[in-house]
């Protein structure tokens, strides 16, 4: 019996990032999500007898920026094609994609796992594309109805090597290609309107076997948290499949997610032939080196740049400046708050990182909406770094501001926060707090070390809190080891 | 005054001896006459083209021509393949019996901008696939100078409405031929353009890659006036040529003095009937003797360009009709079962058998397994062709050619053989599939049917042709000749 170690899996993810523009890619309309069904499509879109499709040119600036951010080819050339199928949210009963020859070929994106380490993944190609419509099954008794406002909705789709060998590398591909359609501006990142959408190719092979297994395909999958979990359970299904002895068919499935398993939707034999050719109606899509050269002109820090400069001027892990790096708002945040202070880079990211996240979380507030800003953040740590209050404190202090959008100064005075630094006050509360527990004085003494947390929070309690924790400690460590 | 010109009805609108509304009323009094024996129109327009008649007239009442646009109140009829702005759009089919576009095709635009009246919309074959307009929803149409035979096709109803003298001009369009052929059989004059000269935008698609709208008229000049009003960069067709257009009525007194006209010696073998040859020669001399030269040329892969077309045109129309599916608009059949039965059955009883056997044929083309032996191989074809006509325009300023292998056939009497009806089209089919300019002027009879001779010029040399044309018309009187019996 073979266990899961012997097994390796290989995983290539197909991500359609929808494109930012004002208008659909090959007609007028508006691709603002939301609308009432079938408001926002014109004759072109709704594929009228005659009209025809005339390319938006700012999603090809958009592919091209892509291409650039994930140091690919751009084709010089590239050719829209007809990909034929009938379905009731598909217009034309064709959809304009790009086949042969896609306008983005040959990138890499970097990507840093948890533990540090780092990964290149390939990426094959970006193609432009038009989206479908939507057909929806609940509202109508024993019928469909169409909403073609996001036929025509511009896509780029994202194509990797399959060279992902776990969910988790899966799911740092896709944060990582998240932040940067973002950084990029060319993708709103919106997962829960559909702005960017993952299928997964997933197959399984011993380990050390060179040739690649026969994959399934699992689609529509639109949250990090469900990637990993349909991928994990895809790898333990194939696994479990030829481990008793069964063949993997060639099939598409979808994730159920709240049964999370997957499911078999179509197999390659009722697949269909899609009869590709290219498009008479547009020409072939040429892009110039000027404008190649005008697009990079304005081509913002990248995400892994943003890391890596992170890591070396502030000095911080590579943990922390991946999650600052994530995204671009975090990073800005993160630098504001370091401009603003006096405290160390890294006591600015623990507390972006951890109590600031933490509570737009628990509020469900975007970092745009923040009601401490990073400027009153950065203001409120400086009084840490200069001793004024303690960490401890400066959670108090935290939480008074963002209800009441004071300042951290204003709080602490009024309140009376003030950390007390006055050590001759502070040696005589502790000998008093000696001289009155001598019971857990003698039983730390014979070694019972643990006590020491005891006395410390006795003269926090009698200080209030507002004693300095150094000295507590200090003072406390030279006279628990008098004798 | 039915068999007038354009040019002639210009003049007389100019010189105040006729009003639009009177042009109006005897075209509309004509259609009301002859359309049952011909069947040449599938809708007409009296109330719409006698309101714009009326605005017309005020307006020339105003102003005086030179400011007023140059077809001003000038009848014309629109093959019912361009879709017109709240008037039924059929392409010929039951598909579209119901369809009424929310939009006019840039052609139907710009003909109104220039002045243009439309009366109505002309019969055609289904979907324009035929070559005598047999495949029709709404029935054949007649030829006017024997209603026993067909008028050609696609484009029929429109040139036999010109051939009939019901309107002085019409639209057509041309994928293999459907404005050549039909114009020779019918004894017209009309011109498709280079590929990329006239929008397609609104012009209901067949084979993208082929279709070429363009005229008919009674001449060569004609025919440059409705050149100056349709051709033109449209920003909504982006294979439409971006480049000026040149005032086609310009060149047409030019002498054709030294122009060497080739003629292909793969067009002139012993497949073209005597009767045909001798017309065609003598069309010829009299160019010869207005100091044109005829060269005799090659263009080697003319065999091929039947079979190229009949995969290329089939493969596109295969993916532009999937549209028609019974889901957003024209037929639905009744009570569907479910979405196979809907497809199957709006698509099985919209569409006739001509329209259903290219889409099979295009649909085999481009599946796995077929594509490279056929697509990209009659793409390979179609590059030869292409650099056939290069060559040849190397060596000469005009091809010249039959338009048709013979004159216009009875109705019934090739329906039955799809293969032979292809054949009707091997004079026509190359120059769609190189993107060229040609033209077809009625230069004979045999037995009291108009025989056509075809002049192809190079990419965008539209100017030469007619210029050729105009010359041959104002030395022969074959364009002036009408039928009798109407």
């Amino acid at each position: 019996m073979s266990t899961n170690n012997d097994w390796e899996a290989v995983i290539g993810l197909e991500v359609h990032v929808q494109l930012a523009t004002k208008a659909k890619i090959f007609s007028g309309a508006s691709t603002q999500y939301g609308a009432e069904p079938n408001r926002q499509a014109c004759a072109v879109d709704l594929g009228f007898p005659g009209v025809l499709p005339v390319l938006n040119r700012e999603v090809v600036t958009m592919a091209i920026r892509l291409g650039l951010g994930i140091n690919a080819q751009i084709a010089p050339r590239s050719i829209f094609a007809r990909k034929n199928y009938f379905y009731p949210d598909l217009p034309k009963g064709y959809q304009i994609t790009q086949f042969e020859l896609p306008i983005v070929q040959q990138g890499h994106l970097p990507i840093v796992m948890d533990d540090g380490r780092e990964l290149s993944i390939g990426i094959t190609r970006a193609h432009l594309e038009e989206d479908a419509g939507k057909s929806l099954h609940e509202a109508f008794h024993q019928m469909t109805g169409i909403d073609l406002n996001r036929a025509g909705v511009p896509l780029l789709e994202i194509v990797s090597e399959p060279e992902l060998r776990s969910s988790a590398e899966a799911v740092a591909y896709l944060k990582t290609l998240h932040a940067l359609v973002c950084y990029l501006e060319i993708c709103d990142g919106n997962l829960q309107e559909g702005s960017f959408r993952c299928d997964a190719n997933v197959s399984v092979r011993k380990k050390g076997d060179p040739k690649l297994g026969t994959r399934t395909e699992t689609k529509n999958v639109n949250s990090f948290r469900f990637v990993e979990r349909a991928i994990d359970y895809e790898i333990a299904r194939q696994i479990q499949v030829l481990e008793s002895g069964g063949k993997i068919i060639q099939e598409t499935r979808l994730y159920d997610a709240e049964k999370n398993e997957t499911r078999s939707m179509r197999s390659k034999e009722n697949a269909n032939d899609y009869r590709y050719f290219p498009d008479p109606d547009l020409l072939p899509l040429e892009v110039s080196p000027e404008w190649i050269a005008e697009v990079a002109k304005d081509l913002p820090e990248l995400p892994w740049q943003k890391r890596q400069r992170f890591e070396k001027e502030y000095a911080l892990s590579a943990y922390d400046a991946n999650v600052l790096s994530s995204q671009k708002t975090l990073g800005h945040y993160f630098e504001e708050t370091v401009k603003a202070s006096q405290a160390s880079a890294k006591l600015c990211a623990n507390w972006v990182m951890g109590d600031l996240l933490a509570a737009l979380n628990k509020n469900n507030l975007a970092l745009d909406n923040s009601p401490i800003s990073a400027k009153s953040l950065g203001e409120l740590l400086t009084q840490i770094a200069n001793e004024t209050i303690s960490g401890k404190i400066a959670k108090t202090v935290f939480e008074l501001m963002w209800t009441s959008k004071t300042s951290a100064k204003e709080i602490i005075d009024r309140e009376g926060l003030v950390q007390n630094n006055d050590t001759g006050a502070l040696e005589k509360i502790i000998d008093s707090i000696l001289s009155d527990n001598p019971k857990q004085l003698a039983e730390y003494r014979e070694g019972k070390d643990r006590l020491f947390g005891y006395f410390v929070g006795e003269v926090m309690k009698q200080t209030r809190g507002k004693a300095n924790p150094n000295q507590v400690n200090t003072i406390l460590k030279e006279k628990l080891s008098a004798e | 005054m039915p068999y007038k010109t354009l040019t002639d009805l210009k003049n007389a609108l100019e010189q105040k001896s006729i009003s639009s509304r009177e042009l109006m009323t005897q075209a509309l009094t004509r259609i009301e006459t002859l359309n049952p024996k011909l069947n040449a129109f599938i809708s007409v327009n009296a109330e719409m083209a006698f309101k714009a008649a009326d605005k017309a007239d005020q307006l020339r009442a105003q102003k005086n021509h030179a400011e007023l646009p140059p077809l001003l109140g000038l009848p014309i009829a629109h093959k019912d393949l361009f879709c017109t702005d709240g008037i039924k759009t059929s392409c010929g089919s039951k598909m579209l019996d119901n369809f009424i576009a929310p939009y006019d095709a840039t052609v139907v635009r710009k003909c109104a901008e220039a002045g243009l009246i439309s009366l109505g919309k002309t019969n055609m074959d289904e979907f324009a696939m035929g070559s005598s307009t047999e495949n029709s929803y709404y029935g054949p149409t007649r030829n006017p100078w024997n209603t026993d035979y067909v008028p050609g096709g696609s484009s029929g109803g429109s040139a036999a409405a010109v051939a009939a003298g019901l309107v002085p001009v019409s639209t057509g369009s041309d994928t293999g031929g459907s404005i050549r052929q039909p114009a020779a059989l019918c004894g017209i004059t009309g011109l498709k353009p280079s590929y990329g000269r006239i929008s397609r935008y609104g012009m209901v698609a067949f084979a993208s890659s082929l279709d070429q709208g363009g005229p008919f008229a009674r001449s060569a000049e004609d025919i440059a006036w409705l050149m100056n009003a349709m051709a033109g960069f449209d920003p909504r067709d982006s294979t439409s040529l971006d480049v000026p257009v040149p005032d086609y009525t310009a060149d047409l007194e030019k002498s054709i003095q030294g122009l060497r006209i080739g003629l292909p010696k793969e067009y002139f073998n012993h497949s073209l009937a005597p009767s045909m040859q001798k017309i065609i020669d003598e069309a010829l001399k009299t160019l010869e003797k207005l100091g044109a030269q005829l060269v005799e040329i090659s263009l080697p892969h003319s065999d091929l360009a039947i079979s190229s077309y009949y995969v290329i045109a089939p493969a596109e129309c295969s993916s532009n009709l999937s549209r028609y599916d019974g889901v957003r608009f024209g037929y639905r059949c009744e009570n569907p079962q479910d979405l196979n039965d809907l497809y199957s059955r709006s698509r099985g009883e919209g569409f006739g058998a001509e329209v259903k056997r290219r889409i099979l044929i295009g649909t085999y083309v481009l599946s796995a397994g077929y594509y490279d032996a056929y697509y990209l191989q009659a793409q390979k074809v179609r590059h030869l062709i292409k650099d056939d006509f290069d060559q040849a325009f190397r060596k000469v300023d005009v091809i010249a050619a039959p338009s048709t292998p013979t004159p216009a056939f009875k109705i019934g009497e090739k329906a039955a053989d799809p293969v032979t009806m292809y054949q009707c089209d091997i004079y026509t089919l190359a120059l769609n599939l190189a993107g060229l300019p040609g033209l077809s002027m009625p230069v004979g009879f045999i037995e009291g049917l108009p025989v056509g001779l075809q002049l192809m010029g190079n990419y965008l040399e539209e100017s030469r042709i007619l210029n050729m044309a105009h010359q041959y018309q104002k030395n022969t009187d074959w364009h002036l000749q009408h039928p009798k019996d109407l």
